[in-house]
């Protein structure tokens, strides 16, 4: 029995792909991927056509697929963020079908209990058996944890993976077993290391940033979570990594020894570890080249798959044991609401990834963002995409002060007595306000180019069109 | 108190926010010549438009020997800074010059004469000299302000980072500070990315009797804050012996003790000290 290919197109004539179907990629690959480019290269030129792309993430590097939309080769996207260049195509309305929005969670929930069904899944693997034994943490494309392929692997129809760094069999401290794969691809390249993963991640040295940080840090330490035993997920921004850098202070100066530490995983979050601040590093994908050495080598770093990450069909997942998360936002409202699909002129250029599961299953869940970015408040009346459900955010981080959600009267409470600059979210609005203007609203469309689905499945809002001026 | 290029808008804007107790707006090292109108337009107008009530401001106008500096003090006295810092300052004419132009716009503008305070910046060597000449040379002056690196070069020396070269600058600006009962503020640190080095610069600081110290990077404000801020122990023993004290008039006891300890009046006035900074820095404030 052999699985290995020799070309793309082998494999997606033996995996029997046809005109409609379902193909899915995982983005561990990044702004560096060319596994998607090339299977709809590939599938264009054998005349394949409306086919649904289901990608975890969709990149800037996945320009291309515009073309293929408009040639009629692609016919829907489903993916859990989608970068600015093909956001800004989808908002422009060159497709028919909306794209629906998953969270990360939910992407692997639905695929789970068979609400979404993939017939192909194309999987980018640095390293490979033939038998079809996968890993990210090995080759010149390594990425790391391989956390986001894991449902794909389970559950579409045929499993095609594709390597440029096969190995004899058995590939030793496999990720993905053969059990799941049918077809093992070797190519050249799967990738461009450069920009698959960050050389190195840095704290920002913005005085703005750094200011929105210290208050989150002393926001978390006011909370009553900063203990032992403390859980904390951070992102890879050089904002949010400045708030791991302030915790990480107090957590020495008092002592305190965490868990786990959670989500992309950056060389910050290692060397906490290392210092013993957590005792696991709980990891669905690598941010950097420290990282995925860390994941190699390091047997308390753990990778773990989107399922075991956030999937709310699940019976637990981890999240739902985060005690705090530090999140971002293009935009937060008036009801605790929080914008990460669009830009404030209403153009796609984001997605929730696993924004709203970790708001929904931390106990905390903070956004760190500037009061003012680029002339704009942040906070509006009514966000232009509900990213996020304002129920499940909990307190909004600026440099002019705090807002804390209603719904925990008792952390506002704690957060002022310590002297903290809590203001109600309205008082922040006018600030911004006094010192940016109102601004213009924003003019959209008619056509919905977009579905936010929320982690469970139902519809959280839609995304329409930008109208040209 | 941290300084503030006034060319630099994003600065400017935020500058109430990055855990100063005072923003020091600069018009003048940090701006180069060709840049001084801009400068002060935007200094000008953050002062107008933005609302630093939590904050105070300071504005470093350009010296007296140059052609700025009274155009600096056309363009914001009608906004009222808490105080001007006019730079090289080395003796009290120099003050008294500055305060008399600062009395003539504030006149024009419809100001309350004396309004606005000022912090004479004192880095030259005849200026720590003449510290007591100038510290009560006019009732604006509101405190001294040492600046090291100008210092050590009249002085012909190197500044290191120990500051063995200017403590008896710093010494004789407390002592002539304290003398005429106004404040001294500190040189500020110049290595941003050596923390532990400001840590120690500031409690020597602190330790000499300034109120004080300037910084020239945001991420130096926390540690400056920290060392200058009474800590938790301070101020619960400053409450204790605020109580003691109710407590012995109260028995109409003459002589009251604390732990063992006789109450006398520095202690009095120390724990009133650290009560003042409880309730500054607690009270309200940038933070």
């Amino acid at each position: 029995m052999s699985k290995l290919m020799g070309t793309i197109r082998e494999a997606i004539e033996k995996a029997g792909l046809k005109d409609g179907m379902t193909i899915s990629f995982h983005h561990h690959m990044r702004n560096g991927d060319y596994v998607l480019n090339m299977v709809l290269e590939e599938a264009a030129a054998m005349g394949i056509r409306d086919l649904t792309i289901n990608a975890s993430s969709i990149f800037d590097i996945h320009e291309p697929l515009i073309e293929h939309i408009k040639n009629g080769v692609v016919t829907q996207i489903e993916c859990n963020y989608m970068g600015g260049r093909v956001g800004k195509a989808i908002s422009q309305g060159i497709m028919e079908k909306p794209v629906i929005f998953r969270t990360h969670g939910g992407r692997a929930g639905d695929m789970e209990r068979g609400a979404s069904r993939i017939d192909i899944a194309f999987l980018a693997a640095p390293c490979a058996d033939p038998m079809g034994n996968l890993s990210g943490k090995y080759g010149p494309s390594a990425c790391g944890s391989l956390g986001y392929a894991f449902s794909d692997a389970m559950y579409a129809k045929k499993v095609v993976a594709v390597t440029d760094h096969l190995v004899p069999y058995p590939l030793q401290d496999a990720s993905i077993d053969e059990g799941y794969v049918d077809y093992v691809v070797q190519t050249e390249q799967i990738g461009d290391p450069a920009r698959i993963v960050s050389g190195t991640t840095k704290i920002t040295r913005d005085p703005v940033g750094l200011r929105i940080a210290g208050l989150a840090a002393q926001v978390v330490k006011h909370s009553g979570y900063l203990k032992n035993g403390f859980s904390f997920q951070t992102g890879a921004g050089g904002a949010s990594l400045a708030v791991a850098k302030y915790v990480e202070e107090m957590m020495e100066k008092d002592h305190i020894k965490g868990s786990f530490c959670m989500g992309g995983i950056t060389g910050y979050m290692v060397d906490m570890a290392n210092k013993g601040f957590f005792d696991t590093i709980l990891d669905v994908q690598c941010f950097d080249l420290k990282a995925i050495e860390s994941i190699r080598e390091n047997p308390k770093h753990r990778e773990i798959s989107a399922m075991r990450y956030a999937s709310p069909a699940a019976k637990s997942a981890a999240v739902d044991s985060l005690d705090v998360v530090i999140l971002g936002a293009t935009q937060v409202d008036l009801d605790f609401n929080v914008n990460v699909h669009t830009d404030s002129n209403g153009y796609i250029m984001g997605g929730s990834g696993g924004h709203s599961d970790t708001a929904a299953g931390s106990k905390l869940a903070i956004i760190v963002a500037p009061l003012i970015r680029a002339r704009l408040p942040l906070i509006v009346d009514r966000v232009l995409c509900k990213s996020t459900p304002g129920e499940t955010v909990d307190v909004i981080v600026t440099q002019r002060g705090i807002a804390v959600n209603p719904r925990q009267k008792e952390l506002r409470d704690r957060l002022i007595k310590a002297g903290l600059p809590v203001r109600d979210i309205r008082e922040l609005k006018k600030m911004a306000e006094e010192i940016a203007g109102v601004p213009r609203p924003v003019e959209m469309g008619d056509k919905v180019v977009a579905q936010v689905l929320y982690r469970d499945g139902t519809l959280l809002d839609t995304i329409k069109n930008v109208a040209e001026i | 108190m941290l300084f503030l290029p006034g060319n630099t808008p994003n600065m400017l804007i935020n500058g109430d926010t990055l855990g100063a107790d005072t923003a020091i707006f600069d018009l003048e090292d940090a701006v180069s010549p060709d840049e001084k109108d801009a400068a002060r337009i935007l200094v000008r107008n953050a002062l107008k438009y933005q609302d630093f009530s939590g904050c105070e401001v300071v504005v470093r106008i350009n010296p007296t020997d140059t052609e700025f500096w009274k155009k600096d003090l056309d363009a914001v006295i009608p906004l009222k800074p808490d105080m001007i810092m006019p730079t090289k300052v080395s003796g009290g004419g120099m003050i008294r010059e500055v305060s008399a132009y600062i009395g003539q716009v504030e006149e024009r503008s419809g100001i309350e004469k004396g309004s606005v305070k000022i912090l004479p910046l004192i880095e030259t060597a005849l200026g720590v000299e003449k510290a007591f000449d100038i510290a009560s040379s006019d009732g604006r002056v509101a405190g001294l302000f040492l600046g090291g690196e100008d210092f050590t070069a009249d002085m012909h020396c190197k500044r290191t980072k120990e500051g063995q070269e200017i403590f008896y600058a710093r010494t004789r600006l407390v002592c002539a500070a304290r003398a005429c009962g106004i404040e001294a503020y500190d040189t500020p640190f110049t290595d941003v990315e050596d923390m532990e080095g400001l840590r120690t610069d500031t409690e020597f600081a602190k330790s000499l009797g300034f109120a004080g110290k300037a910084v020239i990077s945001p991420r130096h404000v926390d540690i400056v804050n920290e060392v200058f801020s009474p800590t938790e122990a301070e101020i619960e023993y400053a409450h204790d012996v605020m109580d003691a004290i109710e407590e012995g008039k109260r028995q109409g006891k003459g002589v009251i003790s604390l732990r063992g300890k006789m109450i006398d009046a520095p202690i009095v006035k120390r724990a009133r000290q650290v009560l003042e900074m409880e309730q500054a820095i607690y009270g309200g404030g940038c933070r």
